[in-house]
């Protein structure tokens, strides 16, 4: 077993993912996880370049840990759950969590060990074009459709979002009150004042 | 090198610390919604692995769907949280039972 950069990065990067996506559901302080969460993300970008997917490296560190992340963080801190956070762990399920999740980890290993494929692999994914305009070019004309229908699902979340936590307007602050802005005319708003023109003598 | 069932088998594992969140955690919605959010990472990776195997560009798109469907559950899955504890003034799992008759 040979030693080179691409393993050991691979192995570095996987240990950091399993690491903290670990220190995710064992943590109490949520803002915490969070930030392994962003730290899980960042080490998964990585692995995803080693898998020559550059754009969607970036992608997952620009939506998920500038956007999603932070939604996050703006959630946690905005809800007060302090309280919720220092009650005891119920270890009730412990037991049973563990043993289903190592019961579905060992048999798909299992298949793997088995039949998986571990010889190395094939040649450059991407020849003589760079990912981002091949993704570019699948995207604008295989899958014109789908991309469409996700800009409509991301229009669904916004109005669903906004509907559901929007609590209507409060008092004494601005808005657009949208009838009358319609409704205005030029009178209303401008008053013409005649004014007599003054020479100023002493020029 | 690093061979397709390399990372498969890192994937199945972060599938199954994810999975192991979910039945664990009985106190916070919000570990919750991680959890679901590393699984979705989990699958991505294992799809982004089969079109590094194949060399074949079409699993990527698909983690690109996958990616924004993603985004918007969680932003939905979020504003849903904030109107429960709203109601309910906490965000407990187990307390999760309004339509229990």
């Amino acid at each position: 077993m040979e030693i080179n950069i691409e393993k050991i990065l691979f192995y570095g990067f996987s240990t950091i993912l399993l690491g903290s996506a670990t220190a995710v559901i064992f943590s109490r302080n949520s803002v915490r996880a969070v930030l392994f969460l962003v730290l899980a993300f960042f080490a998964c970008a990585g692995l995803w370049l080693l898998q020559q997917a550059e754009f969607l490296a970036i992608t997952l560190v620009l939506v998920y840990v500038g956007a999603v992340m932070v939604l996050f963080l703006f959630v946690i801190m905005m809800l007060d759950i302090n309280v919720a956070t220092k009650e005891a762990r119920l270890v009730r399920y412990f037991p049973l969590g563990i043993l289903i999740a190592a019961l579905i980890v060992s048999q798909i290993i299992w298949i793997l060990w088995k039949g998986g494929s571990w010889v190395g692999i094939q040649g450059d994914m991407n020849p003589g074009e760079s990912n981002v305009s091949a993704i570019g070019k699948l995207l604008y004309t295989d899958y014109i459709y789908p991309f469409e229908l996700a800009g409509i699902i991301l229009l669904v979340a916004i109005v669903a979002a906004i509907s559901l936590a929007f609590r209507g307007r409060r008092r004494g602050t601005r808005g657009q009150k949208i009838k009358e802005q319609i409704a205005v005319r030029s009178q209303d708003r401008v008053t013409l004042v005649s004014l007599k023109p003054t020479i100023r003598k002493d020029l | 090198m690093i061979t397709l069932s390399n990372v498969l088998v890192v994937s199945t594992l972060l599938f199954g610390i994810s999975l192991a969140g979910i039945i664990l955690n009985r106190k916070n919605l919000i570990v919750l919604l991680m959890c679901l959010e590393l699984m979705l990472l989990a699958i991505n990776t294992n799809f982004i692995a089969f079109a590094h195997h194949y060399a074949d560009l079409a699993g990527q798109v698909i983690v690109f769907f996958v990616l924004t469907v993603a985004a918007a559950e969680s932003a939905i899955g979020l504003a849903l949280l904030v109107v429960f504890f709203r109601a309910r003034q906490t965000i407990r799992v187990d307390q999760l039972n309004s339509l229990k008759g």
